[in-house]
């Protein structure tokens, strides 16, 4: 891991070359772009044309007739959604989305611009698809597709994390997203994808979760937790493992298991779940939330979704909650009762502690824990002691898919206040819809990649030095598992002395299970903050010793 | 250099009409243009949108901008993350009458620091709004061209339009509007580098297209007045279907007519759909009730997936070793699983 140093890697210039897009090749920069799946990978889920090969080399090995893949591929898209043809037609080039994506702020590459990824795609549409890109060619933006444009989709599709930003300023609500998906979908078709997402999704087809834990080894891992829980509170945890009659079912992001710091997000759920009595199951098979099939194919985000249904069917659960991830609640939220419900076999959750039936997951079946846990906390079911957190001063960066894709804002920072005392929000422009993204988003986060990654996290990091040099912010919460995996790097790179915690792990910092000892330290086993201050309680926002929250 | 084509483009297209008027073919310029691109703009139109409506929506995907409905004492954003079909129909209308999205755009400085800073950026949202209402508002004042008699709204629209007095007609406020705003939609376009670098010709053209449009029109109406008992004779005629070739209209009429035939011909095939594509646009029209209600996707197909049994089958020995309960006990034959992680 080697970037240059942030004053090198500050010196952006936004203005654009003087060659034209088109006559503009890309070139494939040490530190800007993800290494190629590997072939084993690409065969367990039978994915097509899995081979060694490289971006930087000259032979990409494609198959003879690529050419008919892709585009027969396009016109099966286009015919199989609608946001793809008016997302093909309907832009302007007005260039409201130019300065909204994070990556094209810090890498200044005029491609990044939203507009500009999407013409990557459109300009091919336009030649194959309409009269007047046939007849006209470059007077209307089209142009052949040739190896040179396929390896540009490659470098720039790849550099997009699918974070949808600029589709909340598009006067068309045109999706960057959608866009990267479909031609994600199509670079597939000639088994172009990442390392970092092939190896996962193969991982989670075999094994049921990314990081291709075996079922013991899963279990290990959880046991870890329970052993810290009990180092920290006295207090032995039980969880179970596939269990046959729980009435819940909990999935989370495998790397929450798995990672400094998710795995103290993980001992917050299981604090959580034991603190109130619930009644839940841990699956190995269902053991991933996350799913990078999203990042692939919408066929391979369906194939992976399946077992989570699958697996609460077989468990006869009631209803699911899902721990914190983003793009594993963009597919939760979004797709998975479509692709794979109806959830039949479940019944609409109704919390057992509160009595509160999650209407709104009424079909799905599927609850996000801030909103289980906010309810919690709104009907007093948790003694909780924020000053445990009295050390910590807590921003929070919304994810971008449970901000753009859902509209999961307010539970986190309801859930926040309450466990916390010191709690500042980030500029207004850089939080909730307008949230930026870590800049590892969508399968972005592989080490060969982080020049990348710093650059497109700057928007992020530089909201966050604004909170810290305000307010003395020491800790950035979230409630996604590649924001825990990407975000403390970039911490360490742009603002030094920042943490970074998932929502769960604060609640676990502030919550007082019913059996537990005095404790020393919080959940990593820093020392909890002296004199202890106002005792247990259910502060409401705005509460006794709540920071002012919100800066002009 | 998109920009020098779509320019000579549009005056050689002034220039066509200006000699076709002079070799007197005014019933070509004035009836069986517009005809042919009242059919092509419909035709086109029409073949547009059904393909659009054809293609299916598999998958409900808002951008939801404000807070989601879940608990009930958490106030959601009932229009940027609508619930229900009203919210949607007022996020949509919101969208195609005050350009809602367009209205939060923002531009960004990188300073010494490094510090990031955002400016609101009202300029775009003013100057496109000011532009398509302009717009609106001069097409439907044309109705009185077209209708006998001329519907009432008609009149209070040009009385309160026309405010101002010049001379002795009336000055209207969005031919001025109009022609400012399209001024800086194309200054923006040339002088902002990356939405220059963005541009294509077919963007310039229909700005040229507008320019020339309003331009003919707004030197009819001030400058070299046109008969408009003889405008109004021939548009009544054309819908009528009776078409007239009253004389004395002027070449510079006839500019105007087919400058507004060619918009009209380009419309279908061009960028300009984006005015139908917005109410087709699945990340606005749509709302986030995901969870609530399942959204059927019409070719939903079975794909071929890793079940439990087959999970079981490759794992049983190390899920009975570690305690987790199996389906099937007793060990199964085929073991011989790689032991180690597949990290990454």
């Amino acid at each position: 891991m080697s970037a240059p140093k942030p004053q090198e890697l500050l010196k952006v210039s936004h203005r654009p070359p003087r060659t034209g897009w088109m006559d503009t090749p890309v070139e494939f920069r040490k530190g800007t772009w993800c290494y190629p799946g590997k072939p084993k990978s690409l065969e367990v889920l039978d994915l097509p044309f899995p081979r060694q090969w490289s971006p930087e080399d000259e032979d990409w090995k494609l198959p003879p007739n690529w050419k008919e893949i892709v585009l027969e591929g396009l016109r099966e898209r286009l015919h199989r959604f609608r946001s793809l043809q008016i997302f093909m037609d309907a832009c302007v080039r007005c260039g409201a989305c130019a300065d909204k994506c994070h990556f094209f702020i810090g890498s200044g590459d005029p491609k990044n611009m939203p507009v500009l990824r999407a013409e990557l795609l459109r300009s091919v549409y336009r030649r194959e698809f309409t009269t007047a890109g046939k007849l006209l060619g470059r007077m209307v933006g089209a142009r052949d597709l040739d190896e040179r444009v396929l390896k540009e989709w490659f470098y720039y599709f790849f550099q997009c994390t699918e974070c949808r930003r600029c589709s909340v300023f598009c006067p068309f609500g045109i999706d960057t997203a959608e866009i990267t998906i479909i031609a994600r979908e199509l670079l597939n078709l000639l088994g172009l994808n990442i390392d970092w997402i092939a190896t996962p999704i193969a991982n989670c087809y075999r094994t049921g979760n990314h990081l291709g834990l075996l079922p013991h080894a899963f279990k290990d891992m959880v046991d870890f937790c329970v052993d810290e829980i009990q180092n920290v509170t006295g207090v032995g945890i039980e969880p179970t493992f596939n269990r046959k009659g729980a009435e819940i079912l909990f999935v989370a992001p495998s790397g929450d298991v798995f990672a400094d710091p998710g795995i103290y997000t993980f001992m917050g759920y299981l604090m959580l779940f034991h603190a109130i009595g619930l009644d839940y199951t841990l699956s190995t098979y269902a053991s991933e939330g996350g799913n990078f099939g999203l990042f692939t194919s919408h066929e391979v985000m369906k194939r992976l979704n399946a077992k989570i249904y699958a697996e609460a069917k077989r468990l006869g659960v009631k209803w699911i909650i899902g721990g914190e991830c983003g793009h594993m609640w963009r597919v939760l939220h979004q797709y998975m009762d479509t692709m794979n419900g109806p959830a039949d076999s479940l019944e609409e959750p109704v919390s057992p502690i509160t009595g509160t039936k999650f209407e709104n997951a009424r079909s799905t079946r599927m609850v996000h824990i801030c909103e289980f846990t906010a309810d919690l906390i709104r009907h007093g079911k948790l003694k909780l002691d924020p000053s445990r957190n009295d050390h910590l001063v807590v921003t929070f960066h919304d994810s971008c898919n449970p901000s753009r894709a859902m509209g999961l804002l307010d539970e986190p920072r309801y859930i926040i206040r309450n466990v916390c005392r010191h709690f500042y929000d980030m500029p207004e422009n850089t939080i909730r819809e307008y949230t930026f993204c870590c800049g590892s988003g969508a399968g972005l986060g592989p080490d060969e990649n982080l020049e990348m990654r710093l650059r497109g996290g700057l928007p992020r990091a530089n909201a966050v030095k604004y909170v810290r040099e305000k307010y003395g912010v020491n800790t950035l919460a979230c409630i996604c598992a590649i924001d825990r995996a990407a975000l403390p790097p970039l911490m360490d790179y742009w603002v030094p002395g920042v943490g970074v915690a998932g929502v769960h792990e604060l609640v676990g910092n502030a919550l007082i299970l019913p059996d537990e000892g005095e404790r020393t330290t919080d959940l990593r086993g820093n020392p909890l903050p002296q004199p202890a201050g106002a005792g247990a309680g259910n502060g409401d926002p705005g509460g006794a010793g709540a920071a002012p929250r919100r800066e002009a | 250099m998109g920009m020098g084509i779509s320019l000579a483009l549009t005056v050689a297209l002034i220039l066509v009409a200006w000699a076709g008027a002079a070799a007197g073919l005014q019933v070509v310029l004035g009836t069986v243009i517009p005809y042919l691109a009242g059919l092509t703009f419909l035709g086109g139109l029409i073949w547009r949108v059904v393909r659009w409506a054809r293609a299916p929506v598999p998958f409900r995907i808002p951008t939801t901008c404000g807070q989601q409905k879940s608990l009930p004492w958490i106030r959601y954003a009932a229009v940027d993350n609508p619930a229900t079909t009203l919210g949607v129909v007022a996020r949509v209308a919101l969208e195609v009458l005050l350009f809602r999205s367009l209205l939060r755009n923002s531009r960004f400085e990188l300073r010494e620091g490094p510090k990031l800073v955002y400016f609101w950026e009202k300029w775009l949202w003013v100057a496109g709004l000011a532009f398509h209402w302009s717009l609106f508002v001069i097409l439907t004042r044309h109705l009185r061209f077209f209708t006998q008699p001329v519907p009432a709204f008609v009149g209070w629209l040009e009385g309160a339009d026309g405010f101002f007095q010049v001379w002795l007609s009336a000055l209207y406020l969005t031919d001025v509007v109009v022609l400012v705003a399209v001024t800086y939609l194309f200054l923006r376009r040339v002088l902002i580098p990356q939405v220059r670098y963005v541009s294509l010709p077919a963007d310039y053209f229909p700005l040229f297209l507008i320019m020339g449009i309003a331009g003919s029109g707004v030197l009819m109406r001030y400058f070299f007045r046109v008969d408009v008992t003889a405008v109004k004779e021939l548009a009544l005629g054309l819908v009528t279907f009776r078409p007239v070739l009253p004389a004395g209209l002027s070449a510079l009429f006839y500019v105007h007519l087919f400058l507004v035939s060619v918009l009209l011909v380009y419309f279908p095939f061009s960028k300009l759909v984006h005015m139908a594509g917005i109410f087709l646009s699945p990340t606005r029209n749509l709302a986030n009730t995901n969870r609530e209600r399942r959204h059927i996707n019409p070719w939903n197909y079975p794909v071929k997936v890793h079940t439990y049994e087959e999970y079981e089958e490759e794992f049983r020995k190390h899920m009975i070793a570690a305690g987790i309960p199996v389906e099937r006990a007793g060990p199964s034959a085929q073991v011989g699983i790689p032991a180690e992680k597949e990290g990454q």
